[in-house]
């Protein structure tokens, strides 16, 4: 391997993460009035959320469609797994509590951790709690084993 | 409509999210879910840790530097009381889990590779959201 590609891989992730960090304060995301203004569709709605998942979705798409055909990604030895399929309670039960606290706060958890790099006071009250919930699920269900799924 | 409607920097926006996911799967091979990326460096696997914290440290340090640049991007009082962020914050990462993903991991990758159980959560989740918004901004009347 050469060190250009080393330095790559290393780089890659982070490279990644500042650009989604950029597209999520770019979109507006990072002010939860732009998150709360989307869900209160009896108030004055902003549709701005449904314009953000249509430009994050679309290249998506065929960035999926790209992976599909290679055997292995640029930097890493393989794929993931793909996600399961299964639609059952916990996946509604999980997403319903989580659009509750989404709804609550107006954050979901990519831009609160962006408004936390910038120092938000708010972001400095939810991201620990964020954390302790992730952990208190574990403890409440030690039956699964290690992280998995769609992200 | 509300007035702070953005089409424009929403879109841009969205589609510099797309390209991150795009190249992180790419690149790396992996779902840019976000709370998938915390919780898996939370409780690190071999070989799992490295490219999450520095995806992580991407993202945050993106913050640290933007607040700098363009301070009105972020927050700057709180959405809401401390102990309702406390709340919703653990309602957040205990349901991200038991669900399997945010709006990142479900709302992006998972619909973008036209997953019928992301949609399903999003929809899920979306409509938990409005239903809450909804009591608290028109019910309860707390602004």
């Amino acid at each position: 391997m050469t060190t250009t590609t080393k330095v790559l891989r290393q780089l890659w992730p982070a490279a990644c993460g500042v650009l989604f960090g950029v597209g999520l304060a770019l979109s507006g995301m990072t002010q939860p009035s732009k998150i709360i203004g989307f869900l209160d569709v009896a108030g004055h709605w902003d549709p701005s959320l449904a314009f953000v998942m249509a430009g994050a979705v679309s290249v998506y798409f065929f960035a999926n469609r790209i992976a599909r055909r290679r055997a292995r990604p640029l930097f890493a030895p393989a794929f993931s797994a793909l996600p399961q399929s299964r639609i059952d309670a916990r996946l509604i039960v999980g997403a319903v509590l989580f659009g509750v606290g989404w709804g609550l706060s107006g954050f979901c958890p990519g831009p609160v951790l962006v408004s936390g790099g910038a120092g938000a006071t708010a972001a400095l009250w939810f991201v620990p709690a964020m954390l302790v919930g992730m952990l208190l699920y574990h403890r409440f269900d030690a039956r699964r084993s290690g992280p998995s799924g769609d992200g | 409509m509300g007035p702070s409607f953005t089409p424009v920097s929403s879109l841009i926006g969205g589609l510099l999210i797309g390209l991150s996911a795009a190249a992180l799967l790419l690149g790396q091979g992996r779902i840019a879910g976000i709370t998938g990326i915390v919780d898996g460096a939370l409780r690190p696997r071999a070989g799992e840790l490295g490219w999450r914290l520095s995806f992580l440290a991407g993202l945050v340090g993106a913050g640290l530097v933007l607040v700098r640049l363009w301070p009105r991007a972020f927050p700057t009082s709180l959405s809401a009381s401390p102990w309702l962020l406390v709340v919703a914050g653990l309602l957040v990462g205990f349901g991200t889990r038991l669900g399997n993903g945010c709006t990142s991991g479900h709302g992006v990758c998972g619909i973008g590779r036209t997953s019928k159980r992301s949609l399903v959560a999003t929809m899920s989740f979306m409509a938990a959201g409005m239903a809450t918004v909804f009591v608290l901004h028109h019910l309860v009347g707390a602004k």
